[in-house]
């Protein structure tokens, strides 16, 4: 009995299912940790314990270190919807609701989830670093010890940072690719002109459809920065540590931020 | 205030840093902890500042502030040192709005006087040599007038006259606050200039405890052997994780 038990721990399939039941609570671990850290974070929020210094600062960053990039992916992104959809929709009778599509496309899904991906690249990256460096130098430890919870220190200002001014973000780069959109359309496609082209857009947009996005862009931001600090925070041993957490972060924020479109999704389009 | 650690159990995935540990340092006192890497020391600080919680023990600090000087000054980079020093006064419940800036800055310039230092508060811990770094985390560890102070290898990394200093500001600070303090060490000048008690640890257990001279003396295989710096001897590197 003894011989077989040693023989089907040796088994490949074995292993497979140690390392699957490890994975799956590796897993169940990081979840439960990201949720209990949003608690404190909204605690430390609805108590008021807000270090205003360092949401302007970690907004600041937010903002501007990603809108190049965020601009530049958005944009391209509604280049390349035009330039493929204009000629075609012009080819059968359709010019009338290029405008439409781009611009329902950009705001519904391409500008929250292409900004999202960017911010995720250079913020959440970021933050999951930074917090990771911290954590392996023993700064976390210190603030610790000097009495100073760093869910209120670090993670709120992000958190918040990132509820703020991802909105903002996404406005702009939905308004960038819009007019990327209409620029290519009209290049793209002969017939179409800028007046049908804002025609189209301002006929296919509705209030509704901004309110979401900028509901979804705050959810976005806020779970980007929450899922990049707690990566970062779990941090463990030197430079090797700080590179698993920050991809740990990137992965985990890029399946987060889908699993949220997705309710959005089923909830106001389903 | 006193220090009174009983029967302290820590194991880290089965295995036993620290075994039923058990020792007193009395109000004012400085008890340096001995012993290879690995073998339990920084686990007892962490322990005693809050940063890991004991399997079994009993732990009684008191109410009085717990301050500790990490290893690597555990400085925050992002930081100047005058944010670094008033950290705890700008960000801590009870004196968010104790100070006003200008006695901020006062506070700041007197802990850095303390440890030797003078206008460097807008520079960063990046911009500052070690033993400078280290100075400011002993400044940063004194600001909120601690009770205990707890050293984790505060000569680490220093050349020899960069420790003598350290061990210097260690003095000074016992004479100047009254802490009762726990250096965690591996030289000998700092346990011999700076202690009152010494502990040794291996393998999770005391295996030693006395005065600086009775470590020096040659009556115990194992403080014979750290004295000595020998690899023969009752301890062994693999024993204490090293």
């Amino acid at each position: 009995m003894a011989n077989m038990r040693l023989y089907l721990k040796q088994t490949i399939t074995y292993q497979l299912t140690l390392m699957f039941l490890r994975h799956v609570r590796e897993f169940f671990e990081t979840f439960g940790d990201i949720a209990y850290r949003l608690v404190l974070v909204l605690r430390y929020l609805f108590t008021f314990q807000i270090n205003a210094k360092q949401v302007i600062e970690q907004s600041s960053r937010f903002a501007v270190d990603s809108l190049p990039i965020t601009l530049s992916i958005v944009s391209m992104t509604a280049i390349i919807l035009a330039m493929q959809v204009a000629p075609e929709m012009v080819k059968q009778g359709g010019k009338d609701y290029i405008g439409m599509l781009v611009s329902l496309t950009m705001v519904r899904e391409i500008g929250v989830i292409m900004s999202g991906f960017a911010i995720i690249s250079m913020i959440g990256s970021s933050q999951a670093s930074e917090l990771a460096t911290m954590r392996v130098t023993d700064q976390i430890d210190a603030m610790k010890v000097l009495k100073v919870s760093p869910f209120r220190y670090l993670f709120l200002p992000r958190v918040l940072a990132g509820i703020i001014m991802m909105p903002f973000i996404v406005i702009l780069s939905s308004l960038v690719g819009i007019l990327a959109g209409g620029l290519t359309a009209m290049t793209a496609a002969k017939d179409v002109t800028w007046l049908c082209y804002v025609t189209s857009v301002w006929q296919g947009l509705f209030i509704r459809d901004i309110n979401i996005m900028l509901l979804k862009a705050s959810c976005f931001g806020g779970a980007i920065s929450l899922i990049s600090s707690s990566c970062g925070y779990d941090a463990k041993g030197g430079a090797k540590g700080v590179g698993i957490a920050t991809t740990k972060a990137v992965v985990w924020s890029f399946v987060a931020i889908v699993i949220i479109d997705c309710i959005f999704a089923v909830i106001f389009y389903f | 205030m006193s220090i009174r650690v009983e029967n302290l159990t820590k194991e880290f995935d089965g295995r036993k840093v620290l075994n039923n540990i058990s020792f007193t340092v009395e109000e004012g006192e400085v008890l340096s902890i001995v012993g290879f890497s690995g073998s339990g020391k920084s686990t007892i600080l962490k322990i005693l500042c809050g940063l890991l919680k004991p399997d079994t023990g009993i732990i009684d600090i008191g109410d009085g502030d717990v301050a500790m000087v990490f290893q690597y000054s555990a400085l925050f980079d992002s930081l100047n040192v005058f944010d670094n020093i008033s950290f705890a006064l700008q960000e801590r419940k009870e004196f968010r709005k104790k100070y006003t800036k200008t006695e901020l800055q006062e506070i700041v310039k007197r802990s850095l006087n303390t440890v030797g230092l003078s206008n460097i508060e807008d520079k960063f811990p990046h911009e500052l040599s070690g033993g400078m770094q280290k100075r400011v985390s002993l400044a940063r560890a004194i600001v909120t007038k601690p009770k205990f102070i707890l050293y984790d290898e505060p000569t680490a990394g220093l050349d020899p006259v960069a420790s003598t200093v350290i061990e210097d500001y260690i003095l000074r600070l016992r004479e100047e606050t009254k802490a009762t303090s726990i250096v965690v060490t591996h030289q000998m000048s700092t346990i011999t200039r700076c202690s009152d008690k010494v502990i040794m640890l291996y393998d999770g257990n005391i295996v030693f405890r006395g005065t600086p001279q009775d470590l020096l003396k040659q009556d115990n295989p194992y403080t014979q052997q750290f004295v000595s710096a020998s690899i023969e001897g009752p301890m062994k590197m693999a024993a204490s994780g090293f």
